[in-house]
């Protein structure tokens, strides 16, 4: 498959994995920040061939594992309404709320519906005039563009029976909390592609500057994060700290500027709480004053709703890189996909799940 | 008394479009469906036998298999098949997995009020078609009605009964360490294929579900004798989850070659698209023989002269180590668990 195949090429795989021996004098922590590249790390065993001497830290960086239990529990207490259509993507369904998950409460009745994007949800809200249509709108900058214009469509064609509930997140603020947590071993990023793809780099140069990390931003396929890694690797043996681009054929340094003005003119930066992190703040998204009636935790008076935790979680650990998933003592006993204590046993891109599916029997 | 005005009893009307309740009310209408659309389209001398309360059969001292399935599919027509297709094909494969020559099948069907008629007759001929090209026979049946709402159009139950030839032994317990893992052709198809029509997705080029019959490629395999040790189509969960069951039930180890197992380009670049693993997504058609190695090259060049096997390769091996687990071998070197998935893939947000 074209764009594929050449990027999980094994001999080129060889030659970069050769290479990083070649280059790597002492040992280094690289923390990737998306959960797409976790999945692909555990996938394709891309940590196997490393050298020893480099560890990778499995970042924040998957959605669906940092969306607070609160925010579950509002969305499960809209999707339990009779007059609501709660569209999610997929894999949000299974992640627990303090009670039950999205699944449950369309086994209760709830008209729970998996979408592909925004847009669908909107479609949704055209047809059902007499329905209320609540697209649960989660994700780093990736998604927040075809959220913002699923928004500005909805005022645009006056539509009162579509509203969204917000749980949108920031790269850059987390990796400025994870550099400054007191434990931090991060000596490197590999950042997101995607995310850079839609928001540039230059939000990445302040923070090489101030924690004298370097970030290359990375795409996703084998070789793209072996490549990352080695671009790191370069930067920390010559003692170098920069911003640089291994995702090139997908990410020019200014972004996208048409996603980036849709976002802006429907969101603002807001502070916002992350799954086992806490608060962080300016590291998400809300809805402007001007498309606010369109915010659903306020049209269903679920704005004040919170929730703490489950105790025997580490999901903040995990997330932020002090322990790797099964370095929990709940891991594949009190905690699997079947029965999630947390988000990222659950999530395609969560790092507990990645080890489960892929690592399970072969204890490190 | 004005003058136009006519005195007449209102008749009920004896032809539908849809499916009413009362075709499955025990009377005229009902018999009148079973008449003209099943008899009609399965009549032979045992289908006419199957309208009193049960079908006489003769399987003339053989060993005897035994299977059931309920299909339900949304949408009912799709893209290589529908859902009378797939109820025949899905338990001709079963029996077929166990070596067994299918020959019988029974067909239940519970009808939701307002199924065009159309529909229902498109989907008994479909069925009808199917069973004459695998060879089986369907005498006997039944039909119920459910309100509009209880029900997705059509559900159907196929019960079979199949024949198991003389000194034909294939069950997984008769895995063992070294028999090489044999797949009959490219993964996904069917589930890729009712994706795209279910979501609306549009991919390059038409996909259609490898939804077949599999009981002519089995007799063609038996061939190669009792060095054929298990067989399993593959179904929900796909390859992965076939693989997990053969080994779970014959506590061995399954080693696979992540390079050896056929995708076709549509099923993977849809899989790439929407975050899916097509070694879980639904196949109707294809199957995973477990044989012994010295067998294994002359069960593939049979299967490559069968149309029912398109691409047939051998993708693995069957190891001692690790029991109960299917280890994926990637292409760069590393190794992966292939695990169950606790339910349905989701297709994932970024």
């Amino acid at each position: 498959m074209k764009y594929v195949d050449e990027y999980r090429d094994p001999e080129g795989a060889r030659r970069l994995a050769e290479s990083i021996r070649k280059l790597v004098t002492r040992p280094w922590s690289i923390m990737e920040v998306c959960g797409g590249q976790t999945h692909s790390i555990l996938r394709f065993a891309i940590d196997e061939i490393l050298p020893p001497e480099v560890t990778l830290i499995h970042g924040p960086g998957c959605p669906v594992c940092v969306t607070p239990i609160e925010i579950l529990d509002k969305a499960l207490a809209i999707a339990a309404r009779e007059e609501v259509i709660f569209c999610s993507f997929g894999d949000m369904l299974r992640v627990p709320g303090s009670e039950k998950d999205l699944f449950t409460v369309k086994s209760e009745g709830g008209d729970v519906r998996i979408v592909y994007s925004p847009m669908d949800a909107l479609t949704l809200a055209r047809q059902n005039p007499d329905r209320e249509v609540v697209f649960f709108a989660v994700g780093f900058e990736t998604t927040a563009p075809a959220n913002a214009l699923a928004v500005a469509q909805a005022a645009k064609l006056g539509l009162k029976n579509f509203s969204i509930l917000v749980s949108h997140v920031l790269v850059p603020p987390a990796i400025e909390a994870i550099m400054t947590s007191p434990n931090c071993r991060v000596q490197g990023f590999l950042a997101a592609g995607h995310v850079c793809a839609i928001m540039g780099t230059s939000q990445y140069e302040p923070l090489t500057a101030k924690f004298g990390v370097p970030i290359v931003v990375t795409g996703f396929e084998p070789i793209d994060i072996l490549h990352g890694i080695e671009m790191c690797l370069r930067q920390l043996e010559e003692g170098r700290a920069e911003v640089e681009n291994q995702y090139a054929r997908s990410v020019r340094p200014e972004g996208n500027p048409i996603a980036i003005k849709q976002i802006e003119e429907v969101f603002e930066i807001s502070s916002r709480k992350w799954r086992g992190i806490g608060e962080i703040p300016r590291s998400g998204l809300k809805l402007s004053a001007a498309y606010e009636v369109f915010d659903a935790a306020t049209r269903f008076g679920v704005e004040q709703l919170t929730a703490d935790e489950p105790a025997e979680c580490i999901a903040g650990e995990v997330l932020q890189g002090h322990k790797k998933p099964h370095e929990c003592s709940a891991f594949g006993v009190q905690c699997t996909p079947e029965r999630p204590l947390g988000a990222p046993m659950v999530s395609s891109e969560g790092a507990c799940a990645a080890y489960y599916r892929y690592r399970r029997h072969r204890p490190e | 008394m004005p003058e136009d005005f006519n005195l007449s009893c209102p008749r009920p009307l004896d032809r539908h479009d849809t499916i009413q309740m009362a075709h499955g009310g025990g009377g005229r209408m009902m018999q009148r469906l079973i008449d003209g659309v099943f008899v009609s389209a399965f009549a032979g001398t045992e289908t006419r036998a199957a309208l009193h309360d049960s079908t006489v059969l003769d399987p003339g001292g053989a060993r005897v298999a035994f299977t059931t399935d309920t299909f339900v599919v949304n949408p009912l027509f799709f893209p290589g098949g529908d859902i009378g297709k797939l109820a025949v094909c899905g338990t001709v494969n079963d029996l077929a997995m166990s070596g067994a020559e299918p020959k019988w099948l029974s067909a239940a069907v519970v009808l939701e009020e307002g199924l065009p008629v159309a529909s229902l007759e498109e989907i008994v001929r479909s069925m009808q078609r199917t069973a004459e090209e695998a060879g089986v026979r369907i005498v006997t049946g039944d039909t119920k009605v459910v309100d509009r709402g209880k029900g997705d159009g059509i559900f159907i139950n196929t019960s079979g009964i199949g024949l198991v030839p003389e000194g034909i032994d294939i069950r997984p317990e008769r895995v063992q360490s070294g028999d090489a893992v044999v797949v009959s052709g490219d993964l996904g198809r069917h589930g890729i294929a009712i994706m795209s029509v279910r979501e609306g997705l549009e991919f390059e080029g038409a996909l259609e579900s490898d939804c077949d019959c599999l009981g002519d490629l089995v007799a063609a395999m038996r061939a190669v004798g009792p060095e054929l040790h298990c067989l399993r189509d593959l179904t929900r969960g796909g390859l992965a989850a076939a693989l997990n069951e053969i080994a779970g039930a014959a506590q061995v180890g399954v080693e696979l070659d992540e390079a050896s197992v056929p995708v076709a380009a549509q099923v993977a670049g849809a899989c790439e698209m929407l975050g899916l693993d097509p070694f879980y997504v639904a196949n109707e058609g294809r199957l995973v023989a477990i044989v012994s190695s010295e067998a294994a090259e002359s069960l593939v060049e049979i299967m490559r002269s069968h149309p029912g096997a398109p691409q047939p390769a051998i993708i693995g091996r069957v190891c001692g180590e690790h029991a109960g687990c299917v280890e994926l071998h990637g292409q760069l070197g590393g190794r992966r668990i292939l695990d169950l998935l606790s339910g349905e893939q989701m297709p994932r947000i970024c």
